[in-house]
């Protein structure tokens, strides 16, 4: 098991390098950030040529990239597009997005799997049906939509909420914007937690159980949830990325000052340095998350070992 | 216990993860307790609506709306400009001439800092000096080039190092006067010092650099209470202020909003009162939303595209004919209405509605080359020898302000005029960035949008940085003798009047070769709620906050 571990970690590395070089060169193909920072105005070519040298855009670009990481790992991300620090703005959004991601993940992994539980067991019935369809309008509306019209009567038409983020982002201001952002996720979840407790429901080791004659709480939580969630785990594991990274129009729309806002931020200004600083982040999230995944398999689910 | 020593393992991989991840969860408790004092209403703090300024809060290095609108609050220039665009004298005495080339500044004694300090002559040689000076990078130094000593400073060569580091034109006579020196006659050179390039610095600029840009200081009417980059700032009143716009409320707050539709809810639910920036898809029914809280009104923003006139296909005798043809072939009144909603003016000059026609707009001047006539349109274009290649590619960036939409409309105009409807098609560059990269390089060979908005409200600046030969931001490279001429007779001469004439000559010459195509007026809008009374804009666009009062 450490062995595996370690394995996984070093496994990191050229992903890490390969992630970061990549997004590093797009963002860079993006075109030139000084000409920009004039506006619709010309640049004056001495400040311009000032400028370029300080930011090593006159290098090759592999130069520029091992400029880059090597600074990263001295803990300086560089400069974003308003000359603040990377590093302060990663220090001030990535908290935001992370009390937004718990949220959504709270509310996506609770309601998600209760409603796929109870579908499950009552399968073919009328709440059944009910999640079935529900979960299938929600997933075939896109986030901006239910975002948009949640914030405009919630918050605008009856006043029950802010129709924003107000600063330091606030739990009870994340609860609307955490409903947006887990709803397709958490579609998913019930659906799938549905299929596998239907599914579950008919298996020997479950007929066996009822048989001993144990009782139906126990049978539900030991016996058929622990198995019904493999699939659930492997979905919720990796949607802590999705919602991380996914959440760039969640944020946009309650004005939460997040990880995405900043990535939409560094884009449209060009500034490498916010978008590969930001990414680099997300790119380590993900991979430990994948981590945390596979060996949550082997607590779940005895079968499985990692040598 | 083979599963519980693998949850060891899940253990600390999630430990890991949770470091790598949420670093700095300690910065929460400090950003919840400004959320506090930020989130009250009804204590005469007027809540406004705020983009991320681009740049620090440099008075030399902020070219764009949102830091001007900071700038504007916590400077006061040499003279300033009021409501109609007019420049007054507010720091300075006086400021006096003999040959329209050496100015004797006299600041007003006793003025002062919000921090204590002095505001004296040194306060503004400096600040003048580090904007000018190259190796300071500071993105309007050009509004110092017309001092002399400029060059020294800030050579034109990309490679030159500079030769000095102040300009020799500035030279202080005592605490309240110094005089400057221009490398050329320029007689409405002092009405340019409104513009926040040419505010005061105190020490602490040049001191304390970074802690400046944290918290910048200023003699403006409000001061900055705090700010948090990216989030918020508070203004209060600056109690060393003594000049005319005394705050009229206890404050302002400026809110980051991540999108100006979210900002438009809290307006809508009273979270927010001032909000300069409506949305778009919002002004269909803005009236209604607001309860007539609203105002929509000319700008210093025209809009406008430009012919590549660096290449020949565009540029050669006889496409005049085809310029001109293009912009009458465009019914800029039906687009100002459909696809903008009476937020854009069609143009009838090169300059902005905000200068008056005692600064030198003028409705009639560009007379028929701008008005919507399709056979006199199509006439000339085909004399002309009809568009370059049978079509041309209107290049727009598709990253912000939905050009889009008008573009099409453009084209859609064009064509129906040449019955063609491929003659004009839109051509969208993916970023900004990139579609400026590509125009300052003379790469572009189709027309391409542009704009202007201006720095401060003089005809000179929607003329000389646009069309004259060497102009700072003459994107099509247009060059005329004539022009070039009269521009700088009209810097030389000493009455205003006759120097505007000169300038409206340089502008109707302008016209006639049509190397820019005047589209329209933008106007600056802005919703409040039933919070604040009194909202207006200046000639920037900017809301004039030190009037609006809290009810």
């Amino acid at each position: 098991m450490g062995r595996y571990v370690i394995r996984r970690l070093l496994q990191m590395v050229p992903v890490f390098i390969g992630t970061t070089l990549l997004i590093f060169v797009m963002v860079w193909g993006l075109g030139d950030p000084v000409a920009a920072m004039f506006g619709d105005r010309t640049p004056d070519p001495a400040t311009a040529a000032q400028i370029r040298h300080d930011l090593h855009l006159n290098d090759p670009l592999i130069q520029q990239y091992w400029i880059y990481m090597s600074n990263v790992f001295k803990g300086d991300f560089g400069n974003a597009w308003n000359q603040q620090p990377v590093t302060d703005l990663l220090k001030t959004a990535y908290p935001v997005t992370l009390r937004l991601t718990i949220v959504a993940f709270l509310i996506e992994a609770i309601v998600g799997v209760a409603l796929g539980v109870f579908a499950g067991l009552r399968r073919g019935r009328f709440f059944d049906t009910g999640v079935l369809a529900m979960t299938l309008i929600v997933v075939s509306i896109p986030t901006f939509v239910t975002g948009y019209v949640l914030q405009y009567f919630f918050g605008v038409k009856w006043s029950i909420v802010h129709p924003s983020v107000g600063e330091g982002a606030p739990f009870k201001d994340l609860l609307m914007p955490g409903l947006v952002l887990a709803g397709v996720s958490l579609a998913y979840v019930a659906r799938l937690t549905r299929t596998s407790v239907a599914e579950n429901t008919r298996a020997d080791y479950l007929r066996t159980a009822v048989a001993k004659g144990l009782p139906r709480r126990r049978v539900i939580t030991n016996h058929m949830l622990r198995n019904s969630l493999i699939p659930v785990v492997t979905f919720l594991g990796t949607d802590i990325g999705n919602l991380m990274a996914g959440a760039l129009v969640t944020e946009r729309i309650f004005n939460i000052h997040g990880v995405g806002y900043q990535i939409y931020q560094g884009i449209v200004h060009n500034s490498p340095a916010t978008v590969v600083g930001f990414v680099t982040v997300l790119v380590i999230v993900f991979l430990l998350a994948n981590l945390l995944v596979d060996l949550l398999y082997a607590v779940l689910d005895p079968r499985i070992r990692y040598a | 216990m083979r599963g519980a020593k693998s949850a060891k393992w899940v253990v600390g991989a999630a430990v890991i993860a949770l470091a790598a991840t949420a670093c700095s969860s300690s910065d929460d408790s400090g950003s919840k307790d400004k959320a506090k004092s930020s989130g009250s209403s009804s204590d005469g703090i007027v809540r406004a609506w705020w983009g991320d300024p681009q740049n620090p809060l440099e008075p030399a290095n902020t070219n764009e709306v949102q830091g001007g609108k900071v700038l504007d609050m916590i400077f006061m220039n040499l003279k300033e400009y009021d409501a109609t665009g007019k420049a007054n004298l507010e720091a300075a005495d006086s400021i006096t001439t003999t040959d329209q080339q050496n100015f004797t500044i006299k600041i007003k004694p006793d003025l002062k800092f919000s921090d204590g300090t002095p505001v004296t002559s040194g306060s503004f040689v400096d600040a003048w000096n580090y904007g000018a000076l190259v190796t300071n990078k500071q993105l309007n130094s050009y509004f110092f080039a017309d001092i002399d000593g400029y060059k020294a400073v800030h050579p034109d060569d990309e490679k030159a190092a500079p030769t000095a580091k102040t300009m020799s034109g500035l030279k202080v006579v005592d605490d309240h006067t110094f005089t400057v020196k221009l490398s050329q006659k320029f007689s409405t050179w002092p009405d340019r010092l409104g513009y926040k390039a040419f505010a005061p610095l105190p020490k602490e600029f040049f001191d304390n650099h970074a802690a400046y840009l944290a918290k910048p200081i200023g003699d403006g009417p409000y001061m900055i209470e705090s700010y948090t980059k990216g989030t918020s700032m508070k203004l209060v009143p600056n109690p060393n202020y003594t000049g005319p716009s005394k705050p009229k409320n206890k404050g302002v707050l400026l809110k980051v909003y991540t999108s100006s539709d979210t900002a438009y809810a809290d307006l809508q639910s009273g979270q927010l009162d001032v909000l300069d920036d409506i949305p778009a898809a919002d002004l269909p029914h803005v009236k209604d939303d607001l309860g007539g809280r609203y105002l929509n009104q000319p700008a210093g923003i025209i809009q406008t595209f430009s012919f590549p006139m660096y290449k020949p296909e565009w540029s050669k005798s006889g496409m005049e004919k085809v310029r001109q043809g293009i912009s009458m072939a465009i019914d800029r009144k039906t687009i100002t209405d459909k696809i903008f909603g009476g937020t854009r003016t069609p143009a009838n000059d090169l300059t902005s509605p905000v200068l008056g026609a005692a600064g030198g707009y003028s409705d009639t001047l560009a007379g028929d080359s701008v008005k919507y006539d399709p056979v006199k349109a199509k006439q000339l274009i085909t004399e002309g020898g009809g568009i370059p290649g049978g079509q041309m590619k209107l290049g727009y960036n598709a990253d912000s302000g939905s050009h889009k939409e008008w573009v099409d409309a453009v084209c859609n105009s064009i064509n129906n005029v040449l019955g063609n409807n491929k003659a004009c098609v839109g051509a969208p560059t993916g970023t900004f960035a990139d579609f400026r990269d590509q125009i300052t390089k003379g790469q572009m060979t189709q027309p391409f949008r542009s704009g202007w908005q201006m720095d401060y409200p003089l005809i000179d600046d929607f003329i000389t940085p646009l069309y004259a030969t060497s102009g700072s931001s003459n994107d099509s490279k247009y060059s005329n003798k004539t022009v070039d001429t009269l521009i700088n007779q009209a810097n030389a001469e000493a009455d205003p009047a006759k120097s505007i004439a000169l300038y409206q000559q340089a502008e109707k010459q302008v016209l006639t070769d049509m190397p820019i195509v005047p589209l329209w007026y933008q106007n600056g809008q802005a919703g409040w709620s039933s919070k604040v009374s009194n909202v207006k804009e200046n000639a920037f666009s900017y809301p004039i906050f030190t009037e609006i009062t809290v009810n």
